[in-house]
């Protein structure tokens, strides 16, 4: 009835080292349900006393096959899916997948629906970095970051929440623009954290940046070289804080980027403590983009007139036959989209966030493959653990700044 | 195609017989599975192709030869370029030699399209399903594997039901 597969010690021989054959050393299970893996990710630990020897990973218990469901959708309606993945970085999800739509079906956006875009994923992003650094404090002790840092995310979502009515998965962004306009609060909103944020980073520095405690937990801690990182495939602060300043807003610039002015905050130590200098830097950055934003919003419309990919505003169905027709296929059929594939990356909070879209002719995706950050990142800890207690481990995973359902998908 | 992208493919096409296509301004190259590893070598030490970004497959069920692609997604830093590969392969008990030792993040890369399409990969250092239970049966993304929607099996129906379930096929 069954095919049961037991695993057999010998299939996980050689991943640890031949002491755990002889009982030299100690196999610890770390993980899945622990405070400090953010999440459930299992290590299987191989420990000599307190030193880890080999860290292994054990990912895939968030895994809710949402690739396999998104080819089961239209287009459109695979959009709500992608909120889904990175639960801290729902609208940058969004916002690489309506790009790879807009790529694959030629579809132009609004300049008012780009500028929103860009506000709210930078507003995204520093969300994302103060959960990290609320987490990545807890971890090492420092208990009162963490109440702050959530006070202000708490600000965040509120702007998230008044735009598309939901805190986490609003699914704001559409292929060919925005659900809809943002409201008239919205403004004042953002320029509120404009005005008091700055202030609140200096006061998480001022916790932290100095702290002999802090620094006595990350420095020389978890030392990742140039060379390592560019090998494994590591995107975002982490490569940065290694010493390569590439970020794919300045790189290969989306969504209109290269019209703003911003630094990519660099390290050249690799280790947790240049990791951590880089995210508030990166930080002070987003700050920047968004003030650039706000002082250049246009007025205009919010998506693209395109009635083959775009439904009509509500407005339009009363009164022209052709918007309920437009309306009827695309909610019911979806749209086409040509045969043939292609890879469109963004920079989330975590680094490299990609799509790989292929469509079939028809309206639905034939294959949506997500290269996630924090899945390919991941894969580095083995090699920054080894060789640290486990009480450093658990500033590792904080420092590699994992969202399960991205590495899991 | 601009002129480093032309000499990179034009290099790879005379000497690994690869075919090259445009779509949407995005390069690709379609290589044989033999020569996937010295293609990456050679774009990597000669190219400047320094990372590989993301690996992933494409099942085309029902056709069967070819059925699968493994497509691969490289990106140069130094040269702020991208390039993507695709291998062919026959439907039939796919294989595929690794890219590991050129590029060691596609360990779990790897891990990840054994367990999803069931290509298996020569050389591999730890082919082992990734996201799936150990046990797991099937390989989800293949085309001709079910999506939900299956009968509940209790134990005075399981062998009924189960005569007339879509089993995913191996």
């Amino acid at each position: 009835m069954f095919e049961k597969t037991e695993i057999t010690l010998d299939e996980l021989r050689h991943l640890v080292s031949n002491r755990a054959i002889e009982g030299d050393t100690v196999l610890l299970n770390m993980g899945p349900q622990h405070p400090s893996t953010h999440g459930v990710l299992r290590l299987l630990l191989e420990l000599d006393g307190e030193i880890v020897v080999n860290c292994i990973p054990d990912v895939g218990f968030l895994h809710t096959g949402i690739e396999k469901n998104m080819e089961a959708k239209t287009y459109e309606k695979a959009d709500v899916m992608t909120d889904r993945l990175d639960y801290l970085n729902t609208v940058g999800n969004n916002l690489v997948y309506c790009l790879a739509i807009e790529k694959l079906v030629e579809l132009d956006v609004p300049l008012r629906a780009q500028v929103i875009r860009v506000i709210l994923t930078e507003l995204q992003r520093i969300a994302s970095h103060l959960v990290w650094l609320g987490t990545h404090a807890l971890d090492l002790a420092a208990m009162s970051l963490f109440l702050y840092c959530f006070r202000e995310r708490e600000i965040i979502l509120d702007i998230i929440e008044m735009c598309g009515g939901q805190r986490m998965m609003a699914t704001f962004f559409r292929p060919g623009g925005l659900w809809r306009d943002v409201p008239v609060e919205f403004e004042d909103a953002v320029r509120d954290i404009l005005r008091t944020f700055p202030a609140r980073i200096d006061q998480y520095e001022r916790l932290l940046t100095k702290n002999p405690l802090f620094m006595d937990r990350t420095k020389k801690i978890g030392v990742l070289t140039k060379e390592d990182a560019l090998r494994w495939g590591v995107t975002g602060p982490i490569l940065r804080a290694s010493g390569v300043a590439y970020d794919l807003r300045k790189a290969q610039p989306y969504s209109g980027y290269e019209l703003y002015e911003f630094d990519v905050p660099t390290q050249t130590d690799g280790d947790t403590y240049a990791r951590y200098v880089v995210r508030i830097e990166e930080m002070r950055q987003s700050l920047r983009i968004v003030q650039q934003a706000m002082d250049k919003l246009p007025y205009g419309p919010t998506r693209s007139n395109n009635r083959k990919f775009v439904p009509p505003p509500r407005s339009e169905l009363g009164t022209s036959m052709e918007a309920v027709i437009h309306h009827f296929k695309l909610w019911t059929e979806g749209f086409q989209a040509p045969q043939g594939g292609l890879y469109v990356p963004v920079e989330s909070p975590r680094g490299e966030l990609g799509v790989y879209l292929e469509g079939d002719g028809g309206p639905y995706p034939y294959r949506v493959y997500w290269r996630t950050p924090s899945f390919v990142n991941l894969q580095i800890l083995p090699l920054l653990s080894k060789g640290h207690l486990v009480a450093d481990l658990v500033a590792l995973i904080g420092t590699i700044d994992i969202v399960l359902g991205d590495v899991d998908r | 195609m601009d002129e480093y992208i032309t000499t990179a493919v034009q290099a790879i096409t005379e000497r690994y017989a690869a075919q090259a296509s445009e779509f949407r301004g995005q390069v690709t190259l379609l290589v044989a599975s033999e020569y996937i590893v010295d293609t990456c070598r050679v774009l990597r030490d000669e190219f400047g192709f320094e990372m590989l970004a993301a690996q992933t497959g494409v099942d085309y069920w029902p056709e069967q030869a070819p059925r699968f692609h493994v497509v691969y997604q490289l990106n140069s830093l130094s040269h702020n370029r991208r390039l993507s590969l695709r291998v062919p392969m026959d439907g039939n008990a796919p294989m595929i030699p690794t890219v590991e030792s050129v590029y060691p993040n596609a360990n779990w890369h790897e891990r990840e399209i054994y367990d999803m399409f069931g290509i298996r990969f020569e050389g591999h250092s730890d082919l082992r399903r990734i996201l799936m239970p150990y046990d797991w049966v099937g390989h989800p993304l293949r085309k001709d594997y079910p999506l939900g929607y299956e009968e509940v099996q209790f134990s005075f129906n399981y062998d009924e039901i189960d005569r007339r379930k879509p089993y995913a096929k191996e």
